[in-house]
């Protein structure tokens, strides 16, 4: 048994209420991290997660205090420390990986100096010798050409390169422990798996302890030894990453990791009912009473402790854990779609369209020409047939929130035509097109937050459709709206409500019922799950493929998510920068062969199971510009051929299976290269 | 499905709503304090003719510059009239004409402020320029320059005003606006199709509403000063209307020995202004917008 760097025992945190009450975020959080261990804390919004990972670094949020516990670090109580003690700890001994390196590198100072500054604080090294550590930490990170990386200010890195100076930054101090805050969510998927790597990597090579805080699943599966589940402010379920992922036994862990969309399966994940109760409204009983399908009376009058399974090394907070040892596996499973594709009607054309963001020269804006040689969005072709999902996957920059944008008519084309029913051209300008094309395309936003005005009423919000396009008023809108909440699974009295007052989940359910107010033939959706929890996510899915077999509406999906769209759509459109690359029926775009492109894509997915690693196929470059000539994915392609794919522009290659892809290899020749 | 969030404050009506902002207001000190004075200068503003001791108007030479006595509260001045009536007289004017210049300020400037942020483009920048232009020149001539060519009645005096002091609440209203206009909920309105004024009305004044309604009471209170100086320039009301601007610029002479005659308006019109920017401030942290750490524009 290894030594215990850090112990966390019976830790409370919480706040005073305005009405004086004291408020709980953690309650009776203990745990060990040992040395060279990595230790994944995982939990939807609200769970207090981070909270625990940063009282772990002895760092309490302003507003916040410790109720009661110890954090010991070394045989020292972190929580007892002065700042002036703390700083000799922080950096030096347990160091800090932020989510958003972009914003937390100073920007008017070059990487080189800041990383000097770390080494400067943590270490005894003259100028030569931090000259040289820097090298090597900028190295260790595996970022190109080290020396001249110096001397680059943080703007001019992408996002993934950031990531890793803020990593070479911790590392400077050779801390024994790592604290990582979801270091990799905001960015692309590719990137996302690359980093993934290198903390793996690390971890493995230089014997640091970790403590990685994610809400991902996936990524905890790639890094961590052992994983800390939290629901609610406590441990739920602690043990071994490969018994957690692959035989939960806490009845939470298991929704959740049912929720979660794979790329192995089709169909859609299953949901858990309701959302995780908010701090202080819990008094009795176990905390995922209300959402449990194994709860008993028992569960809701008392509590559960946290229950040590000496067999699988595990603890877990439940009272019926042995029922769903049996169960396990079920985990595999998804709910099946109804395919309809039996009328194949087009209702949406898109042909030949480009869309370019490039200001207009002066003499152009006056003969109303739009001169771009190389738009950001080029030729896209897509036929959407009536009743369908068409998904539209890419990293960020690939343009496909540019042409949902464009088909709603909130961004002029620049070339192209937009059909709509019986090859009817819909203008680009919003102010052109009839009121009853209005009608037919809705937009459903990714964020609930923003796209729900603050200051209305649920009954506010989803009665502007209602009176806009079918003049409703009195008991005939209130009877509209009820049907509709209804149709979205919430409850008549949802009327009356801000939504301040509704969860994520809700406030995307209203998002979603605004938008079948209109009764609309063709609904896009931008990102509508990733602002969501996963569970909840899952729900949000469920919901809008029962009302297409109900309705009857098409969908035009635009995710980065591979998984989610795998889950929801029939139909797939890869997109990179801008361009086509490859289109077709979505379980054929998931098997070879197919576009290098989605190869990459695909391998970066991270599947919540440690058997599943990621492929690393080509390169985390990030492209700002697509190039002018030639093969769109020319600069990052592992499969590149030669000069033809800088000059000229693939043709499309039609499969077996239907997916089209544009590529200069062979299709035959691509097939038995991904086998 | 039942919502986990325990529902807090339910569907208020607007009075209802109304009344938790003042209460919210008067929890603390300094609103307490401003609220009590506002309130008290309004009260009196509406019962001064009866309760007045005097007649504001009437001249006796056997009374010019007492001091304060148990007759003369706060004495008289040189024209043997009690200043206690002609103080508590003397908000009655000012209090009018510069709420609804206020008024007046808060519909023109708000109105042009949020739909040069909603239209944007030349329209904006047009508009924007003027108002920069019109910001540039000292208020003071300007109003004087209307007021000696238009006279100095309560119905010149009203929009004069409000104009003036509404060309701050175009910007502020332009910058309350850019804050929401990005929003989805904004972009989910023209994607539906509905119109400008649609949006504006349901979409941008309920989220904008606050900002400028904090700044139309700030904006009460600089006014409030700006009618004063006129008065005591004396081209505000016209003598014997008794107005603090104008009692001050009577006495201000007779400081050394009389300084009854001149307090009692500057105590006046001051604590009314104190009054009003701390009830502003504290109607502010009562909306949640805080003035300390966003300045307006």
């Amino acid at each position: 048994m290894s030594e215990i760097i850090e112990s966390v025992k019976n830790l409370s945190i919480g706040f005073n209420s305005q009405k004086g009450k004291q408020i709980s975020i953690l309650r009776n959080v203990s745990t060990n991290i040992k040395k060279g261990e990595t230790v994944g804390i995982v939990g939807e919004s609200g769970s207090g997660k981070s909270t625990l990972a940063l009282a772990m670094m002895g760092y309490i949020k302003q507003g916040l205090f410790p109720l009661k516990g110890e954090c010991i670090f070394k045989s020292e109580d972190l929580l007892k420390m002065t700042s002036r003690q703390l700083e000799k700890i922080r950096g030096r001994k347990i160091a800090m990986i932020p989510q958003n390196a972009g914003q937390a590198l100073t920007p008017n100072l070059k990487i080189g100096y800041q990383i000097d500054e770390a080494l400067r604080l943590h270490t005894n090294l003259n100028k030569t010798e931090r000259d040289k550590k820097i090298s090597e930490l900028l190295n260790k990170v595996r970022l190109p050409s080290p020396e001249t990386m110096a001397f680059r200010y943080p703007h001019e890195l992408s996002g993934g390169q950031q990531q890793r100076v803020a990593v070479a930054m911790a590392l400077a101090g050779k801390p024994d422990l790592l604290l990582l805050d979801e270091p990799t969510t905001g960015l692309d998927v590719t990137t996302q798996a690359h980093v993934l790597e290198l903390l793996r990597f690390i971890a493995k090579d230089t014997g640091t302890s970790m403590i990685y805080v994610s809400h991902d699943l996936g990524a905890i599966a790639q890094v961590s030894d052992r994983i800390v589940v939290m629901y609610a402010g406590e441990i739920v379920l602690e043990g071994p990453a490969r018994k957690i992922l692959k035989e939960p036994i806490h009845p939470y862990t298991y929704g959740l990791l049912k929720s979660i969309p794979k790329l192995s399966l089709s169909g859609l994940p299953a949901s858990m009912p309701g959302s995780q109760p908010q701090p202080g409204s819990i008094n009795e009983g176990c905390s995922f009473y209300d959402r449990c399908n194994l709860a008993n009376d028992h569960c809701k009058k008392n509590s559960p402790d946290l229950e040590h399974i000496k067999e699988l090394d595990t603890n877990v907070r439940c009272f019926n854990h042995k029922e769903l040892i049996n169960q396990n596996n079920n985990l595999q499973t998804s709910i099946t779609k109804k395919s309809n594709n039996s009328e194949a009607i087009e209702v949406l054309k898109l042909k030949d369209v480009s869309i370019s963001y490039a200001k207009q020269k002066f003499f152009d804006q006056l003969l109303n020409k739009i001169s771009d040689q190389n738009p950001t969005v080029k030729d896209i072709n897509i036929d959407i047939k009536k009743g369908e999902t068409i998904a539209l996957v890419g990293e960020s920059g690939s343009g496909k929130s540019t042409i949902l944008k464009s088909i709603a008519g909130l961004l002029k084309t620049k070339d192209g035509q937009i059909k709509f029913e019986n090859d009817r051209i819909l203008s680009s300008d919003l102010k052109m097109r009839n009121p009853n094309d209005l009608r037919a395309i809705q937009l459903i936003f990714q964020n609930p937050d923003e796209s729900l005005n603050p200051n209305h009423t649920v009954e506010q919000i989803l009665s502007q459709p209602l009176k806009l396009y079918f003049n409703l008023s009195g008991e005939e809108l209130k009877k509209n709206i009820i049907d509709l909440l209804k149709k979205v699974r919430l409850g008549e009295f949802y009327m009356s409500r801000y939504p301040r007052q509704l969860s994520g989940g809700e406030k995307q359910r209203v998002a979603v019922a605004r938008a079948f107010a209109a009764k609309p033939d063709i609904i896009l959706c931008d990102e509508v799950t990733s602002a969501l929890d996963v569970s909840v996510q899952a729900a949000v899915l469920n919901l809008l493929q029962q009302l297409k077999e109900d309705l009857g509406t098409t969908y035009v999906f635009v995710s980065h998510d591979l998984a989610v769209v795998r889950a929801i759509s029939d139909r797939v459109a890869v997109l990179y920068q801008g361009r086509l690359c490859e289109i077709g029926p979505s379980q054929n775009v998931y098997k070879f062969p197919s576009h290098p492109y989605t190869e990459v894509l695909l391998g970066a997915v991270l599947e919540p199971d440690p058997d599943i690693k990621p492929k690393l196929v080509a390169e985390d470059i990030v492209e700002e510009k697509p190039p002018e000539k030639g093969c769109s994915f020319q600069g990052r392609c592992p499969r590149k051929i030669g000069d033809i794919c800088n000059s000229e522009v693939p043709p499309w290659q039609i499969g077996e299976n239907g997916n089209a892809i544009r590529c200069h290899i062979n299709i035959e020749e691509l097939a038995s290269l991904q086998q | 499905m039942e919502s986990n969030l325990i529902i807090k404050d339910k569907q208020k009506n607007k009075l209802e709503k109304a009344f938790e902002i003042l209460k919210t207001m008067a929890s603390k000190p300094s609103g307490l304090i401003g609220l009590t004075i506002v309130l008290f200068h309004v009260v009196l503003a509406l019962t001064s003719p009866y309760i007045a001791p005097y007649d504001y108007k009437a001249i006796s030479p056997n009374t010019m510059l007492l001091a304060p006595s148990a007759e003369h509260w706060f004495g008289t001045d040189s024209l043997g009239r009690d200043v206690f009536t002609r103080t508590i007289l003397g908000g009655r004017t000012a209090l009018t004409v510069t709420f609804f210049g206020s008024l007046i300020a808060l519909l023109w400037g708000g109105l042009l402020g949020i739909f040069c942020g909603l239209v944007g483009g030349k329209i904006d920048d047009v508009v924007m320029r003027v108002v920069d232009a019109f910001l540039s020149i000292p208020w003071i001539l300007a109003m004087l320059l209307i007021v000696s060519l238009l006279g100095t009645s309560t119905e010149v005096l009203i929009p004069a005003l409000g104009f003036f002091y509404g060309k701050g609440i175009v910007r502020v209203a332009r910058a309350a606006t850019h804050d929401v206009i990005a929003k989805d909920f904004i972009v989910s309105a023209r994607a539906r199709g509905h119109s400008n004024m649609s949006i504006i009305w349901n979409e941008i004044i309920p989220n904008v509403r606050d900002a400028i309604l904090v700044e139309g009471a700030m904006r009460w209170s600089w006014m409030l000063l700006g009618f004063s100086s006129l008065s005591f320039l004396g081209f505000g009301v016209s003598p014997p209307t008794p107005d603090w601007g104008l009692m001050i610029s009577n006495a201000r002479g007779l400081m050394s020995f009389a300084y009854w005659s001149v307090i009692a308006p500057i105590v006046g019109l001051s604590s009314l202004i104190i009054g009003i920017n701390l009830t502003a401030d504290a109607f502010a942290k009562a909306l949640g917008i805080d003035r300390s750490t966003k300045a307006p524009v």
